[in-house]
């Protein structure tokens, strides 16, 4: 493995790690906070009880996701240090905020997850709303500095190098917007979809378990409408990688001609020695009417580029036909949800949408990581759009598998752990006691602090000493 | 003196200030790892709740510290930040292995089954990492104060060989030094807040004792380093022991120590905590004093790796605004869970 791949290798393992724990971060928050509003508002204390356990999930799931986001900030110097050399002080901006926003988020967690018994209701509810807000802005502010990568703006390049630099023109490029919108709200499709999906297996195994049945309908609430959005907000960013990178469209697409009244070319495998795809279905015009709104207009195709300057076709065009095609199915999935509240029937009892809801929960999760591999492998053979080439940007140190090696069994392991903590900590259905349902009176909130519950420093919130 | 209102010695003074939040804060944190990982005699239990007690809900924000550092570094000074970037690699490499370990180890620890030997066994991960930690961050120190991270490398490296480029920079007993008083250092400031957070005077006799005894481990080992840095630093020696701040900073560290010292004889705990700050706080101001103009000594000068003003002046400005915004939340933050009242609160 050369250098250069083990480098590329480190960092795509790295993203694709850590971008789960992020998304669930900026969406879980919303959840957990859903979850405690309706509790405080109706008394209801199975709410409580799930907002305590997503808010477990998003501890660990928080605290997984910051320490893989250091890795990352110094990975960009440690494997790319060329690219930070060249681009630090003109990405450094929406880093700088990110910092602010990531600091807010973790400092109100701190206060949400360990405050239940410290401070008023109106606060600790309040310092949710912050995690969630600040989770969400976190996401956007990293998210503007790769779109940078992608349509660099905000300079003039005199000799090779970036002068005049305007930091805020940068971080407000053409692809900022659309590419935030896309990852915010697959943030919480993927996530919403995730957990419903868990809720609706265990609906259809406990039928109407009261909690599965409240947990459902905030997991949808969340999921559902992004979902369903996803395809608008696809559509504009199809728009404007149309525009900017039209390499990375055409390998998208692979489409190898340039093209007036361009066919979208739907799966298939793209056979780049004879420049054809196989086993695709064509639609016609339909590809000069999506990128441009317009049945006739000419979509650029490989041709007006150096086969040099190519990334990987194969690999891009079937990421996004795997990511559009799991990204339509979901949204059908979650109109299909819509449809049934609109008629109000229960939704814990519709056994064929529980059904579809499972096959789709690790659907969004694997649509993102398809998506990133559009936006990075399509950007390719560029770690800065049109200007510096990644081969330039990678360090010269030898020996680069050997850290590749390393990280990926240390997130192999810590996936496996997380795992096992989430199954332990959330999926399994309460019992009745811990519920607290029929039987016996609700206890008053601060008693549920001390049930017979596995007890863990979360729950006792750190009540210094003992 | 003119020199010292620059944006880029403005900023760098920001880094430093950052690091220097960092050290106090997530410091102490991995310094109750130390203790953790030395948890000894019959209220091993309860010393090790008492740590846990109190990392847990401050631990994450003050580890963000970290990220404003390396965040603020690459955008204002890219060129240094990939200096040493390339240099340090082997060293960053490890202190990210031992930062993931450390924070993921005490998470599962908090959520994991509540059974004994589950809990022995991410303990002693998270205790590890929080030693192994904070010598190789030192360690980093080290090998830039040194003198040993440079500037224009790009060429260089390929000739020079993996040995003379990647490992002997950092590979030196003055940088070990620095890194054992990194650990010292943490492990004092963990002991001494841990004496204003016990409830006992079981327990605050426990971390009074390991006050003690960390405050002469960072002291000796500071005192090594400064005599190490005669042979390996020269430079940074010569600026510690000859500018007009050496006599100063060495008066600082002196009575900082010596209050730290005779308050946790009198156990005034507060008092402690003051005084270990201080001595802290003037221990790492040490370094930019003793290599001040020099962001990469001895070619690479603050104001010769800055990144161009109109990032400067912007990335200042945020920061400005953003500590409106962070400040405020930081400080109610410690106000819930660090105040004495909050600690109080019966069960």
């Amino acid at each position: 493995m050369s250098d250069l791949l083990a480098a590329r290798s480190q960092m795509a393992m790295s993203l694709a790690f850590h971008i789960i724990f992020a998304v669930i971060g900026i969406a879980m928050p919303v959840l957990m906070v859903i979850a405690e509003w309706r509790w405080r508002r109706r008394g209801d204390a199975i709410y409580l009880e799930l907002a305590k356990r997503w808010a477990k999930g998003t501890a660990i799931l928080f605290a997984v996701g910051a320490v893989s986001g250091t890795v990352l900030s110094f990975e960009l110097g440690l494997l790319w240090p060329r690219f930070m050399e060249y681009a630090g002080a003109i990405i450094g901006m929406p880093f700088s905020l990110e910092g602010f926003a990531f600091f807010t988020e973790a400092i109100f967690l701190g206060v949400y997850l360990y405050g239940w018994d410290r401070i008023s209701p109106r606060a600790h509810l309040l310092a949710g709303v912050m995690v969630a807000v600040s989770g969400a802005a976190s996401g956007i502010f990293v998210v503007t500095a790769n779109a940078w990568m992608n349509s660099p703006t905000g300079f003039d390049l005199v000799d090779g190098r970036m002068v005049n630099i305007d930091p805020i023109r940068a971080m407000l490029n053409p692809g900022s917007f659309p590419q935030a919108l896309h990852m915010t709200l697959a943030a919480y499709a993927a996530t919403g979809l995730a957990v419903a999906g868990i809720h609706a297996f265990l609906l259809l195994r406990r039928p109407n378990h009261p909690f599965h049945r409240r947990a459902l309908g905030i997991a949808l609430m969340v999921g559902a409408p992004a979902a369903i959005l996803m395809p608008v907000s696809g559509d504009i960013s199809a728009r404007y990688v149309a525009r900017w990178q039209p390499a990375k469209l055409a390998a998208m697409e692979s489409l190898f001609e340039t093209t007036r009244g361009a066919p979208l070319v739907i799966g298939g495998i793209p056979d780049v020695a004879s420049r054809t795809t196989r086993w695709s279905i064509e639609i016609p015009k339909a590809l000069s009417l999506l990128a441009f709104h317009d049945a006739n207009a000419e979509v650029k195709g490989l041709d007006q580029f150096a086969e040099t300057d190519w990334p990987p076709v194969t690999i891009v065009h079937i990421a996004f036909q795997l990511m559009v095609g799991l990204g339509t199915l979901m949204a059908f999935v979650s109109l299909w949800a819509f449809w049934i509240r609109w008629r109000r029937r229960d939704l814990s009892k519709e056994r064929a949408l529980l059904r579809a809801l499972v096959v789709v929960a690790p659907l969004g999760m694997v649509a993102i990581e398809a998506g990133w591999v559009v936006t990075e492998v399509g950007r390719q053979p560029w770690i800065v759009y049109g200007i510096v080439r990644t081969a330039d940007a990678v360090t010269p140190m030898p020996g680069l598998v050997y850290p590749f090696a390393l990280f990926t069994l240390l997130y192999l392991f810590l996936a496996g752990v997380v795992g096992w903590l989430l199954y332990r900590q959330i999926v399994h259905s309460p019992s009745p006691t811990e519920l607290r349902v029929g039987t016996q009176p609700l206890r008053p909130p601060d008693s549920w602090l001390t049930t017979d519950e596995p007890i863990t420093r979360g729950d006792r919130g750190g009540t210094s000493g003992q | 003196m003119s020199d010292l209102f620059t944006l880029p010695v403005m900023l760098a003074g920001v880094i430093i200030v950052s690091l220097n939040a960092y050290v106090l804060l997530a410091g102490a944190d991995f310094g109750g790892g130390v203790w953790d990982f030395f948890a000894t005699g019959e209220r091993r239990v309860r010393q090790r709740t008492l740590i846990a007690d109190a990392i847990g809900p401050v631990w994450e924000a003050n580890h963000v510290w970290l990220i404003l550092v390396v965040v603020l570094l690459f955008t204002c000074f890219p060129g240094a930040f990939a200096a040493i970037s390339v240099t340090l690699h082997i060293p960053l490499l490890v202190m990210l292995v031992g930062i993931v370990m450390r924070g993921a180890a005490f998470t599962f620890r908090t959520y994991d089954s509540q059974r004994d030997e589950v809990q022995r066994r991410w303990g002693r991960i998270f205790a590890i990492a929080s030693l192994v930690t904070p010598i190789v961050l030192g360690v980093c120190v080290g090998a830039i104060a040194a003198g040993r991270v440079h500037g224009e490398n790009a060429a260089g490296f390929a000739s020079a060989g993996f040995l003379a480029s990647y490992v002997t920079p950092w590979l030196t007993g003055f940088g070990f030094a620095i890194g054992v008083t990194t650990l010292a250092l943490f492990a004092q400031l963990a002991a001494v807040y841990l004496t204003v957070e016990a409830r006992d005077t079981d327990l605050q006799d426990d971390f009074r004792r390991r006050a003690h005894i960390a405050q002469g481990v960072a002291l000796v080992a500071a005192g090594l380093a400064l005599i190490l840095a005669r042979r390996d630093a020269p430079n940074i020696s010569r600026g510690l022991l000859e500018g007009w701040h050496a006599v100063p900073l060495l008066l600082a560290v002196a009575l900082s120590a010596l209050w730290t010292a005779l308050s946790l004889r009198q156990r005034t705990f507060h008092a402690a905590r003051i005084g270990a700050a201080a001595q802290a706080t003037a221990i790492l101001w040490g370094w930019p004093l003793a290599q001040f103009p020099w962001l990469l000594p001895p070619d690479v000068s603050i104001a010769d790796a800055a990144a161009p003003a109109t990032t400067l002046r912007p990335v200042l400005i945020t920061l400005g605004v953003g500590a409106l915004l962070l400040l405020p939340s930081l400080a109610y933050l410690f106000r819930v869970f660090k105040s004495s009242t909050a600690v109080a609160k019966p069960s």
